[in-house]
């Protein structure tokens, strides 16, 4: 029973503890990402980067919303690419990056450091790695 | 914890589990080597001043542009491969097809965008 366990439904394996819980969180953050990429690339089409953007740019703004990724450009007017819609857009991207990224840094850390103290270690530092992340991704966004 | 290998790293190195391990190998060498890269790149913008001026250099070198590429292209369609065989579990029986269609998208893709930062690095 236990090696059919990868193919059972989502139902029926049951998300319970928090290791269970992340392995879901990372598959819907992964679609997250790509939803939220896709927002931001139809997001410069439509405030006219077709016109003003090669396709690189729009591709470094859509990875990250942020205004300093498209100043090198010939966008005219940068007031509609910095405004608190973008900017949430940013963040939600951000906190959703970090989140996914830093908990992949723990299953990667796990599968070389098996001590109990060791593991321990390893999500102290997890937590103190993306609450300063998310809080320096979140100063550059806000500010710039 | 009861996980214990014993198994060398050179013997795990070493391991022939073709195709889906090295998907498993790339897809982590990927992930670290954004994290590498994001973690970098968001201190440099957060301290900016010379240090930032000098990151932002490298990053618009276009070997460094060909890595992470490689990086973000291979860990972004090689997880949404494990998205959607975990969500429908039913399509793991399949899972070494899924992986010759995901090269399948991932060779073309990876192909223009060498060619795209070659060809502007040369002078476009």
């Amino acid at each position: 029973m236990t090696t059919k366990s990868r193919t059972l439904s989502i139902k029926q394996r049951g998300l319970t503890n928090f290791e269970s819980i992340m392995w879901i969180f990372t598959r819907l953050s992964a679609l997250a990402m790509y939803a939220l990429i896709l927002f931001g690339m139809i997001g410069a089409l439509v405030m006219g980067a077709r016109e003003q953007m090669n396709f690189a740019d729009v591709m470094r703004w859509a990875f990250m919303p942020n205004v300093t990724h498209v100043q090198s450009t010939e966008v005219p007017d940068l007031n509609p690419w910095s405004n608190p819609f973008w900017k949430l857009t940013a963040s939600a991207l951000l906190l959703v990056a970090v989140a996914h990224g830093v908990h992949g840094l723990v299953v990667i850390a796990d599968d070389y450091i098996t001590s109990e103290g060791g593991r321990k270690f390893v999500r102290l530092l997890s937590i103190i790695m993306m609450a300063s992340m998310s809080l320096m991704g979140l100063y550059i966004i806000w500010t710039s | 914890m009861g996980l214990k290998r014993n198994v060398s790293l050179s013997t795990g190195l070493r391991y022939k589990g073709q195709g889906p391990m090295l998907t498993f190998i790339l897809h982590r060498i990927g992930g670290l080597g954004m994290a590498l890269f994001i973690t970098i790149h968001i201190l440099a913008s957060f301290l900016g001043g010379k240090g930032g001026a000098f990151v932002n250099s490298i990053y618009e070198n276009w070997v460094f542009q060909i890595v992470i590429f490689f990086c973000v292209l291979f860990h972004a369609i090689n997880g949404l491969r494990i998205t959607i065989l975990d969500l429908f579990p039913k399509l793991i029986d399949h899972h070494r097809e899924a992986i010759w269609i995901e090269w399948a998208v991932f060779i073309p893709v990876y192909s223009i965008c060498v060619f795209v930062i070659v060809n502007t690095a040369l002078g476009g």
